[in-house]
C-alpha cells in the first residue's frame, strides 16, 4: 500500500472505516471496557489522519473523484453510457473543510466519551452510533450523488436520534429525541421528494451531471423549495429551529457537541444545492436576499432566546441556533454580492467570512458543550440557579469555558473574531445595518456568557466537587488548541483551508467538470 | 495577518499591545501604597458601617441577572414565548408555512 494507492481510494476508505467499525465495535465490546475504548479511539485517530492527509492534496487544488464499484475508481461514465451511472464520490475543498470539521468534532467528543459515559449502560451502543453518525456526516460531505446524500442524511439524523436518547431513563430526552425523528423524517421526506422530482426530468442522480443539465423549470424551482427548506430546518435556522434547544439540550453533551457538526453538515448540503447544483441558474441576489433574511432573524431571535435560558444547556443550544445565522449572513451577502461583478471581490470575502466561521463555530461550540457537560457530570443538574462557585474546583473546566466563550463573542485574538470582522466589513458593502446588527448579537452573546461564568464559576464555593477526569479535559483541551491556533493564524486558515473552500463552492464549472468533464 | 476588504487583523500585533498595557498596568500597580497586604481587615469591603453578609447569601443566581433586561422586553419575550410551544405539531406547521413561503418568493420573483 503506497501513498498513491492510499490517496486515490482515501474518499471511499474515510466513509468505509467507520461504517465498518460500527459493525464490528458490539463484537470488539464483548471483549472488554479497554477494548472497546482503545478501538473506538483508534478508529476515529484513523480518520482524522486520512482526512488530513486527503486535505493536504485537495486544498492543493485538485478535485478528488471515486466510483463506487468501477474497475478504475477515476472513470465516473461508463464505456456504454453518456452519463454518471455509479454512485461517485466528488470530494473539492468545500467537502474535505467540512470533513475536517466532522472528523475533528468526533475525535474530541469520543476522547471525551470515555470518562464521561463510563457510569452509563450500553457504552458499546454509544461508540456504534457515534462512529455511524460520523459516517453519515462524511458521506455526506463528500459524496456527489443526490440519492446518496439522502441515505447518509438519513444514517445521520437516525443515529442522531438514537443518541440523544441514550439517557432513555429520563423522559425529556426520549421527547428531545421523538421530536428530531419525526422532524428529520419530515425533512427527509422533503429531500426525497424533490431528488424525484430532478429524476424524473433528467434521469439523473449525479449532481455535477445534474448541474450540467439543470433548466430551472417549474418542477426544478419546486425542487429547490424543498430542498432548501428541508436543510434550512435541519441546520436550526430561525423560524424552523424549534427543535434544535429540545435535543441539544438532553443528549449527551459530548453527542451535542456533535450535533452541532452534524447540523452544519445539513448547512453544507444547503449551500451544494444553492452553489453546485442550481448556482448559474439561480438569480443570485433573490437567493442570498433569502439566506441573509434567514441569517438575521436567526442571529437576533436566537440570542434573544438565549437570554433568559436557566439551564446551561438549553442556553447555548439557542446560541448555536444564533451563530448559523452568521453562517448564513456571510454566505448570503457572499452571494447577494457575487451577483454584481463590481463587488465580486467582498462577495467572495463574505463567503469566507461565513466558511470560517463555521470551522470556527463548530470548535468552540463544541467546546462549551463540552464545559457544560463537565459541569452536568459533576453536579448532575443543568440548571444555573443551582450552579455557582465551581472555578474554585474545576479550574480547567474555567479557563476551557472562558476561551469557548471569548471566542464565541468574537473577542480578539480568538477565532470567532476573525471570522465576524470579515462578515461584519463585507456585510456593511450590502448595508450598514446588517453590520450593526451583526455586532449587536455579538454584544448579546457575551452578556450571555458574561451570566454563564458568573452564575456557574463565580462566586462562593458552594459545591465540593472536584475537576473532571482527564480524559474529559484532553477532549476539550482538542478544540481549545484548534481554537487558539485559528485564533494565532487566521491569515494562513483563511488562505490555505477557507480560500479554496469559498472558491469551490463558488465555481460550479469546476465542480461540473471533474465528473463529466469537457 | 488576515487581509480584510477594508485593511487587516494581526492578532500577533494585538497580543503584543495587549502585553505592553498589561505591563503599564503593572507598573502603575506597584507604584500603589507599599502597606496594603491584602489579609485581615483591609480585604473587608466598607459598606456604610453595616455588617459584610455572607457570601453564599448574596451570590446573585442566574434567574436574577438581566432582569430589567427582561422586563423592558417583556412584550417581546411573551411574543416569543408564545411561538415557543415545545409541542411538535406546531414545529412542523411552522416547517410547512416556511416551505410555502419559499414557494411563493421563488415563483414571484420570475413574476416581477
Amino acid at each position: 500500500m503506497n501513498a498513491d494507492w492510499l490517496l486515490q481510494n482515501s474518499p471511499a476508505l474515510i466513509i468505509a472505516i467507520p461504517l465498518l467499525a460500527a459493525f464490528l465495535m458490539p463484537v470488539i465490546d464483548k471483549i472488554g471496557r479497554r477494548a472497546r475504548n482503545a478501538f473506538a479511539i483508534i478508529i476515529l485517530v484513523i480518520e482524522e489522519m486520512l482526512v488530513l492527509f486527503l486535505a493536504y492534496d485537495v486544498f492543493g487544488g485538485n478535485i478528488h473523484i471515486y466510483t463506487m464499484g468501477a474497475a478504475n475508481p477515476l472513470t465516473t461514465v461508463p464505456a456504454q453510457a453518456a452519463v454518471p451511472i455509479r454512485i461517485v464520490l466528488e470530494v473539492d475543498a468545500m467537502g474535505i473543510f467540512m470533513a475536517i470539521i466532522s472528523a475533528t468534532v468526533c475525535l474530541a467528543a469520543g476522547i471525551y466519551s470515555l470518562a464521561f459515559i463510563e457510569e452509563e449502560k450500553g457504552k458499546g451502543k454509544y461508540y456504534t452510533l457515534l462512529l455511524l453518525i460520523l459516517v453519515g456526516m462524511l458521506g455526506m460531505e463528500l459524496t456527489g450523488d443526490m440519492f446518496n446524500l439522502f441515505v447518509f442524511l438519513e444514517v445521520l439524523s437516525i443515529a442522531c436520534a438514537a443518541l440523544i436518547a441514550y439517557r432513555s431513563n429520563t423522559g425529556d430526552a426520549v421527547e428531545g429525541a421523538f421530536k428530531f425523528l419525526i422532524i428529520s423524517s419530515i425533512a427527509a421526506l422533503f429531500v426525497l421528494f424533490a431528488i424525484a422530482l430532478l429524476y424524473a426530468q433528467y434521469d439523473l442522480l449525479n449532481m455535477a451531471a445534474l448541474a450540467h443539465a439543470i433548466t430551472y423549470s417549474n418542477l426544478d424551482k419546486i425542487a429547490l423549495v424543498l430542498l432548501v427548506a428541508a436543510f434550512a430546518m435541519k441546520c436550526g435556522s430561525v423560524p424552523m429551529h424549534f427543535w434544535t434547544p429540545d435535543a441539544y439540550s438532553v443528549a449527551p453533551a459530548s453527542i451535542t457537541a456533535i450535533l452541532v457538526a452534524a447540523s452544519q453538515a445539513s448547512l453544507y448540503a444547503l449551500f451544494r444545492v444553492c452553489f453546485s447544483l442550481y448556482n448559474v441558474t439561480l438569480n443570485l441576489a433573490t437567493i442570498g436576499g433569502a439566506l441573509i433574511i434567514f441569517g438575521l432573524l436567526s442571529m437576533f431571535i436566537g440570542v434573544t432566546m438565549a437570554l433568559p435560558q436557566k439551564d446551561i444547556k438549553r442556553l447555548m443550544a439557542y446560541h448555536a441556533i444564533s451563530q448559523t445565522g452568521y453562517m448564513l449572513l456571510g454566505v448570503g451577502v457572499g452571494l447577494y454580492l457575487l451577483a454584481d461583478p463590481e463587488f465580486s471581490t467582498y462577495g467572495i470575502k463574505a463567503m469566507e467570512g461565513g466558511i470560517f466561521h463555521i470551522i470556527n463555530h463548530a470548535m468552540y461550540k463544541g467546546l462549551l458543550f463540552l464545559t457544560s457537560g463537565a459541569i452536568f457530570y459533576r453536579l448532575k443538574t443543568r440548571n444555573l440557579n443551582e450552579m455557582g462557585g465551581l472555578g474554585h474546583s474545576m479550574k480547567w473546566t474555567a479557563i476551557f469555558f472562558i476561551i469557548g466563550a471569548l471566542a464565541i463573542a468574537g473577542i480578539p485574538p480568538f477565532n470567532g473574531f476573525a471570522s465576524k470582522l470579515l462578515i461584519y466589513e463585507a456585510a456593511y458593502k450590502v448595508s450598514p445595518i446588517l453590520s450593526i446588527i451583526a455586532m449587536l448579537v455579538s454584544i448579546l452573546t457575551l452578556a450571555s456568557f458574561v451570566k454563564v461564568f458568573h452564575s456557574a464559576f463565580m462566586g462562593p464555593k458552594i459545591h465540593d466537587v472536584e475537576e473532571v477526569p482527564r480524559s474529559m479535559l484532553a477532549g476539550m483541551a482538542v478544540l481549545t488548541f484548534v481554537i487558539i491556533l485559528f485564533g494565532l493564524f487566521p491569515g494562513w486558515v483563511v488562505g490555505n483551508i477557507v480560500h479554496p473552500a469559498a472558491q469551490a463552492l463558488a465555481e460550479q464549472a469546476a465542480y461540473i467538470q471533474a465528473v463529466i468533464g469537457g | 495577518m488576515l487581509r480584510t476588504t477594508g485593511g487587516y487583523w494581526d492578532p500577533v500585533l494585538w497580543i503584543i499591545a495587549f502585553i505592553v498595557v498589561a505591563i503599564v498596568a503593572y507598573i502603575i500597580r506597584a507604584m500603589g501604597r507599599s502597606d496594603y497586604s491584602g489579609k485581615g481587615e483591609q480585604r473587608k469591603p466598607y459598606i456604610s458601617g453595616v455588617e459584610e453578609p455572607e457570601k453564599e447569601a448574596v451570590h446573585i443566581r442566574a434567574g436574577n441577572i438581566y432582569w430589567g433586561f427582561l422586563e423592558s422586553m417583556k412584550g417581546y419575550y411573551n411574543a416569543m414565548m408564545k411561538i415557543h410551544t415545545g409541542i411538535v405539531n406546531d414545529y412542523i406547521s411552522w416547517f410547512v408555512g416556511i416551505s410555502a413561503l419559499l414557494f411563493i418568493f421563488v415563483f414571484l420573483v420570475e413574476v416581477i
